[in-house]
């Protein structure tokens, strides 16, 4: 009982554990900071990291490079490759280059948003799924394309998308362990 | 110097004199809207564009030098063309609401759109929704009525160097705000208001208080009072057409009991009342050891925000001298009302002052209520007065000039000049040399310490005592002032300096956030002279020989730094982190 208490206990405190710089972060912060330019390098790998820049860690970024919080948000919301709000676990971006749209991007991003049942760059409810629209992804002849955590689809059809939905879904049901 | 010729005029101007100089050079106003001679051009709106001989497009003349023998064309229908459709499409996304606007009749784009006799704006109206921002006491940010012209993006961050404000997001989304989705109370801004005295429209103003004014006056049972800050006096007069500089202070006086005020006291007793206890405390911290030095002066809450918040390493080198206002104000509702037999729960204290930071300064800490009650009712800025003085219908202009009343009124050359950069230094080194020596000064005039360079040092010798002082005003100057003690600090050496004095504004209370809109260094430099001149015309130019205040010592206080005087006239400072509310 007393075991099933402590986790109890546990649980929330880690949930609310805040996103941190982490080591590696840390030792290339120090390695970029006497270099011009070094914020938009730092802010990458902040991303790169977490999925997206959480206000804790833009805040220890300022601190680090000494630099006013005030400038870290001016870059941050000047590129629209930042993002400021955690993605769903499974990042769906819809390609919205010129070959994409003319293809269809738009009738994508329709069809996933009344899938999923949430607008553009809103995280599902159970936090699995976010959408985005981005620009040209550089595979025009595959248009409309659409990647999810990376992984590409060329000449997607909405009728696919359920199947493609539905596999991800399940993926993240499947126990780390069996997976390979 | 070369030759070059605007609009067919020839003239001489000398390298780096941009188009929009060179052109006022011979009376040819160029139109502008994002320029202001407080800050870099960059060059944003627009309209400010000119033809230059074989250029193949415009030119922006607020950031383009004249090159020798440049030919430039300021204005040609083509030209007012381009200009009228870009204040077209800025009038497309902008409110219009103007009778109902903060910056009615002074207001630069309303201005521009009367110049260019705008009837109609032919583009679809196209206005971003977006909320008011009014966290602090002091300003109210309404972005719907932005331009975007990034003055006070510029103002917050290389004229102040609070990084307060920031342009977020981009295009036609970007907006002009504290970071992180913070309120602008919780941002690191300082409250001095520089950011309002430069927006060119209503998107950023002083909090509107003369409401509660009105009705502590219409109030039967208040007993109102009213003091000015020495800054006001030489800049109302710009709000009903007199030059900048003018001294106004009899009709300021007249004026205030007209709109209903019981007693009208001064901040410059305040001033002289300062310098007592101040000065008092750097001969303490100086010849005594009794203290930290160097002693900074803490006058200008917009500067003791600022060391809270960004330098509170250096909290115990404050003087823990109230502010001037807030030294009347205390007194007004404990020796004042028991000289007058008054209930002090029902005097009613309002302050004029030049600055929107004395808004939030009003209710900092406990220490604010120290009469028991709130010692300061209410802060108007100039601006706030000029608009109750015209809407009571007195002609301020004309009016015969009256007295203060003397009890908390009667001040010195040196609380005047309390208002100007140097100021407060000036009049604490003429007191500190009476108190030092046992003498007063033939001369009592500091030059060192004036003028509008951004930090001003001097070592000045009073009878073989040397004293090493710094002056900084204008917020961007502060910190190179801070590291060398800073430095000497680390090294275990002697401070620095011995004495210094900040004020967050450029030019100091004259060229406060809260006076009347459109100052630049020639405005600044002529209410300076204002103040000058009033110190040169008074009896006293030593806050040591004010009689009122002796008399308050002898009949009240007892003597500078007494438990009295500390319990009514001082206060503390402690570490403020910026964005509070997050880090979690």
């Amino acid at each position: 009982m007393s075991a099933q208490a402590t986790s109890k206990k546990k649980a929330p405190v880690e949930a609310a554990v805040p996103e941190r710089l982490t080591p590696a972060l840390l030792a290339f912060i120090e390695e970029w900071k006497p270099r011009p330019g070094n914020l938009i390098m730092v802010l990458h790998r902040v991303q790169e990291a977490f999925g997206y820049v959480p206000r804790q860690v833009a805040f220890e970024v300022a601190e680090r490079l000494e630099i006013p919080v005030a400038r870290v948000y001016g870059v941050l919301t000047f590129y629209h490759l930042f993002k400021l709000k955690k993605p769903g676990r499974n990042r769906i971006c819809v390609c919205m280059g010129t070959a994409c749209y003319l293809k269809g991007g738009e009738d994508l991003i329709f069809e996933l948003e009344r899938e999923l049942g949430v607008g553009l760059n809103v995280v599902t409810p159970d936090g699995e799924f976010s959408v985005e629209a981005v620009r040209c992804i550089g595979c025009c002849g595959l248009a409309p394309v659409m990647t999810v955590n990376g992984e590409v689809f060329g000449h997607v059809a909405k009728k696919e998308l359920p199947k493609i939905i539905k596999r991800f879904r399940e993926a993240a049901c499947t126990p780390p362990s069996a997976t390979t | 110097m070369f030759d070059c010729e605007i609009n067919g005029i020839k003239l001489q101007v000398a390298p780096g004199t941009t188009i929009l100089d060179a052109a006022r050079q011979v009376n040819v106003k160029i139109p502008t809207l994002c320029y202001h001679p407080d800050l870099p051009a960059w060059a944003a709106c627009g309209i400010c564009v000119v033809k230059v001989e074989g250029s193949p497009k415009m030119l922006r003349a607020c950031a383009t030098p004249v090159g020798p023998g440049m030919k430039i064309i300021t204005h040609d229908p083509e030209i007012v063309r381009v200009r009228r459709t870009v204040l077209e499409l800025i009038l497309s996304t902008h409110p219009n609401d103007c009778l109902q606007c903060p910056r009615n009749g002074n207001c630069e784009l309303q201005t521009l759109a009367a110049e260019f006799g705008i009837r109609e704006v032919p583009y679809q109206k196209r206005v971003r929704d977006l909320p008011q921002d009014d966290s602090t006491p002091s300003l109210i940010l309404n972005p719907s009525k932005c331009i975007n012209c990034g003055r006070c993006v510029l103002v917050c961050q290389q004229m102040q160097n609070v990084w307060a404000l920031e342009f977020q997001g981009r295009g036609e989304n970007v907006r002009m705000a504290p970071s992180a989705d913070f309120k602008l109370n919780e941002s690191p801004c300082i409250k001095c208001g520089q950011c309002s005295a430069h927006c060119p429209v209503g998107a950023i103003y002083e909090r509107d208080e003369t409401r509660k004014a009105w009705d502590a006056l219409e109030d039967p049972d208040k007993h109102c009072i009213v003091q000015i800050a020495p800054a006001v006096r030489v800049a109302i007069g710009e709000a009903f057409g007199l030059p900048p500089g003018t001294l106004l202070t009899g009709k300021l006086y007249a004026a205030l009991r007209r709109l209903g005020f019981h007693a009208v006291f001064d901040t410059n007793f305040g001033a002289d009342l300062t310098i007592m206890e101040e000065g008092t405390e750097f001969v303490q911290r100086f010849a005594h050891g009794k203290g930290a030095l160097p002693l900074i002066t803490s006058c200008c809450p917009a500067w003791t925000d600022y060391m809270e918040k960004f330098a509170p390493d250096f909290t115990e080198n404050f003087s823990t001298a109230k502010s001037p206002h807030e030294m009347v104000g205390a007194l007004s509702k404990t020796y004042y009302a028991r000289k007058k037999g008054l209930d002090p729960a029902k005097i009613f204290g309002v302050s004029i002052m030049p600055c929107t930071a004395k808004k939030y300064e009003i209710t900092r800490t406990d220490e604010m209520f120290s009469s028991g009650h709130q010692d300061i009712d209410v802060v108007l800025t100039t601006r706030e007065l000029a608009r109750m003085l015209k809407s009571a219908g007195i002609v301020f202009d004309q009016l015969p000039d009256e007295e203060c009343d003397l009890l908390l009124g009667d001040y010195t050359g040196a609380g005047t000049i309390f208002g100007v950069t140097g100021g407060v230094m000036e009049a604490a080194l003429r007191t500190a040399h009476h108190l030092i020596t046992g003498e007063n000064l033939g001369d009592v005039r500091f030059e060192q310490v004036r003028g509008l360079e951004g930090v001003k040092e001097a070592i000045i010798d009073i009878e073989g005592t040397q004293i090493r002082i710094a002056v900084a005003h204008w917020m961007c100057n502060i910190e190179k002032v801070l590291d060398r003690v800073r430095k000497t600090r680390a090294d275990g050496k002697e401070p620095y300096y011995h004495f210094i004095e900040v004020m967050a504004c450029r030019g100091g209370c004259v060229g406060g956030g809260g006076q009347p809109y459109g100052a630049t260094d020639e405005i600044r430099r002529r209410r300076t002279a204002g103040l000058y001149q009033d110190d040169e015309g008074s009896t006293y130019r030593c806050s040591h020989e004010n009689p009122h205040v002796l008399k308050l010592y002898q009949e009240f206080l007892d003597k500078p730094l007494s438990k009295k005087a500390h319990n009514l006239l001082h206060t503390h400072y402690k570490s403020r982190p910026q964005y509070k509310a997050n880090r979690g």
